[in-house]
């Protein structure tokens, strides 16, 4: 089998559309949080390890507002958005608290300290959570028999169309908050330099618990997404995911927002063709076995070539 | 990488908290009690699994309390102490080490293969006996540790009985394997796949994944272009349940086959009608037909809800490692091991005997199917 030989070839290229599409949704989730990882890291430079337990709960509050409704018959299509509604608030206080909490009177702490710290509030968040909802398995529950559609030859859900559209359009809403506004504007400044903006009479304080709001509310619905793409949540499936959507937002530039959509996107892909083609393309030498090592070695050589990742600026500009 | 220090750094840390967490629970109840170890992962995504397990050996510890047994001439009392292994390796072998320095006389565990193999070598040079409810990987008694025991029939016993299942029930002609690549996943799988040719069957595809993730399209992608009858998958419920899902989602008619891993109360209700049709199997006989079986279903879903998966079988194990102690009149492992070696112990699981390995003699295996929301059992394979 090799890939010059036609019928693997003619494999290859009836499941690319599925596999383009599963990268897309995938790669959808990971732009999400790694927005939040990226905002963070541009205004204060610090690197929120929490940030993938917010997604978590994100999930497991859904979830759990979903059950107390389920309880009232009331209809998916009004249960679902109030929902996640619901839920934005919730995650929004969390990120708030964790930055007036763990990260504020670090501010002027050595960079390892608030490292360290997000450490502690991102294991702290795991075992409230395994408190709150148990170890396991929690099933999301409305989402159960959806049958597939086809479109271009891939099968796709209502779920995953909706993950795709709702991706894009709270990236681009952040997009225009972040250049078009005021709020926006006063992000900006502080990610250049805080303390002029300081003197310019920015409140860095309201900045900054503002980005964690926007990163978390964002944290959240992508933990909604993946929870009701796969069908369950559970206490650890944070970390995962947000170590993953960290390399996004590094692959894309960290720091910057148009670098994490397009580290997110990409990441996504690789990963879904890295699993689906290594096999066939390297004649069964390395399988799926090596999705991660493939994903993580394209990391790596974009960081040799361009250190500071795909749209990311270079070191002098910012110091 | 930033992330890869991180991660270590996140691993220790929640190693040294949960390590002194159980080691404040341990000094309240000291009080010279004979300490028997339990390991598996209380924390994670197989945490639930692990939970479920150390539910099972509790009750046997406080069952036996109760029975204010007299071994070498004096009134003893159990105390299981538990420990989170995190179903990694790396944290058995310290786990295992803790076990060793707080002198336990014995270990129920580890819950997963990749854990119990590299802590049973040091269980070995301790000489404490380790009685093993759920690791399946045939290394394990193969390494030539004498006190290394299981009380689950082995990936060698229960991949033949899967396969012939396969081609045998299901008539599958074309077959794609999935494994997680734990000692476990890809044990079983790899047994699996030599029994399929064995019996005439074609491995059409081969794919992998791993015990953290959720998301299967990719591989299901390419396997669905390999056209299969059935896809076994050697693994946990945790990535079960969402790969049942994503075949649905693909549009993949083939029979969807799982070893122990699958057969968890947490597969059907997360894979909900996705996990309709699917099979799985799992060492023993039906809990309905063991003569004990009713009655510790009754009692123990009476204290912890339903049963997952390995709570019957840590039962039994603590059950054989004291029954050989009662038998030695002595708790001290190397007084009692030749007795577990000796054991012929009427279990809740099975009628427990051991080979000269360690192994569990013929060893059972039950298939089972979802059906109407509930594992439904099929006839028992020998």
């Amino acid at each position: 089998m090799s890939i010059l030989d036609p019928s693997t070839f003619q494999v290859l290229l009836s499941t690319l559309p599925q596999q383009l599409s599963n990268g897309l949704i995938l790669g959808s989730v990971y732009a999400l949080v790694a927005l939040g990882y990226t905002m963070v890291y541009g205004i204060m430079g610090l690197i929120n390890f929490a940030h993938g337990e917010v997604m978590m709960f994100g999930a497991m509050i859904c979830i759990a507002i979903l059950g107390v409704f389920s309880g009232f018959d009331i209809n998916l299509w009004i249960a679902l958005p109030s929902a996640v509604l619901l839920t934005l608030p919730c995650c929004a206080l969390l990120g708030w608290s964790i930055e007036r909490v763990a990260y504020r009177p670090l501010r002027q702490a050595p960079k390892l300290a608030p490292l360290i710290s997000a450490i502690g509030v991102s294991i702290v968040l795991q075992n409230l959570a395994m408190l709150f909802w148990g170890r396991g398995n929690i099933p999301f529950p409305a989402l159960q028999n959806l049958t597939p559609i086809q479109i271009a030859g891939a099968n796709i859900t209502s779920v995953q169309i909706g993950i795709v559209i709702t991706a894009a359009i709270l990236m681009w809403v952040l997009y225009l908050l972040i250049e078009r506004t005021q709020m926006g504007r006063a992000m900006r400044a502080c990610a250049q330099n805080p303390d002029v903006a300081g003197l310019m009479g920015i409140n860095l304080n309201k900045v900054i618990a503002s980005t964690f709001i926007l990163g978390s509310g964002l944290a959240a619905i992508a933990g909604i997404m993946v929870s009701a793409n796969y069908g369950q949540a559970n206490a650890t499936m944070g970390f995962m995911f947000g170590l993953k959507a960290f390399c996004a937002a590094v692959l894309g530039g960290i720091g910057n927002i148009r670098g994490a959509m397009l580290g997110g996107l990409l990441l996504g892909l690789i990963e879904s063709l890295g699993a689906g083609y290594l096999g066939q393309l390297s004649n069964g030498y390395f399988g799926s076995q090596y999705q991660d090592v493939f994903a993580f070695l394209m990391l790596i050589l974009v960081l040799v070539f361009r250190p500071s990742g795909l749209l990311g600026e270079k070191q002098g500009a910012r110091a | 990488m930033p992330s890869i220090q991180t991660s270590m750094r996140l691993t220790a840390i929640a190693l040294a908290c949960s390590l002194s967490l159980v080691g404040c629970g341990k000094k309240d109840a000291d009080n010279g009690a004979v300490k028997i170890g339990f390991s598996a992962p209380l924390t994670g995504a197989q945490a639930h699994l692990g939970k479920d397990a150390e539910n099972g050996a509790r009750l046997a510890i406080e069952d036996l309390n109760a029975q204010n047994l007299q071994i070498g001439g004096k009134p003893i009392k159990f105390e299981l102490l538990s420990l989170d292994d995190q179903a990694d390796g790396k944290v058995a072998t310290t786990v295992a080490q803790k076990f060793v320095d707080d002198g336990v006389v014995g270990v129920i565990g580890h819950m997963n293969s990749g854990a119990t193999i590299p802590a049973s070598r040091i269980y070995n040079e301790n000489g404490i006996v380790q009685i093993s409810a759920s690791a399946t990987a045939v290394k394990y008694t193969n390494q030539g540790y004498k006190n290394a025991f299981r009380v689950m029939a082995n990936d060698d016993q229960q991949s033949p009985a899967l396969a012939q299942y396969a081609i045998k029930a299901v008539k599958a002609k074309r077959v794609a394997i999935i494994d997680d690549r734990t000692a476990y996943g890809q044990g079983i799988a790899d047994g699996f796949e030599a029994n399929i040719k064995k019996l005439g069957g074609t491995v059409v595809k081969r794919e992998y994944t791993t015990d953290k993730a959720s998301d299967f399209m990719a591989i299901l992608t390419a396997i669905k272009a390999s056209n299969p009858d059935l896809i076994f998958f050697g693994g946990m419920d945790t990535q079960a349940a969402p790969l049942v899902k994503q075949m649905k989602t693909l549009g993949i008619q083939a029979q969807y086959l799982g070893g122990d891993g699958s057969y968890t109360a947490s597969f059907i209700k997360n894979a909900g009608a996705a996990a309709e049709g699917a099979i799985a199997s799992l060492p023993g006989k039906p809990l309905e037909q063991m003569p004990k079986g009713p009655d510790f279903k009754k009692r123990y879903e009476a204290k912890h809800g339903k049963i997952e998966l390995y709570a019957t079988y840590n039962y039994d194990a603590v059950m054989v490692m004291v029954e050989a102690m009662k038998r030695a009149n002595s708790t001290k492992p190397q007084d009692y091991l030749p007795e577990v070696a000796k054991t012929n112990y009427e279990g809740v699981t099975a009628t427990i005997q051991f080979d000269d390995k360690g192994d569990l003699k013929n060893g059972a295996v039950a298939l089972y199917k979802v059906e109407k929301g509930e594992w439904v059992a099929l006839p028992t394979v020998q």
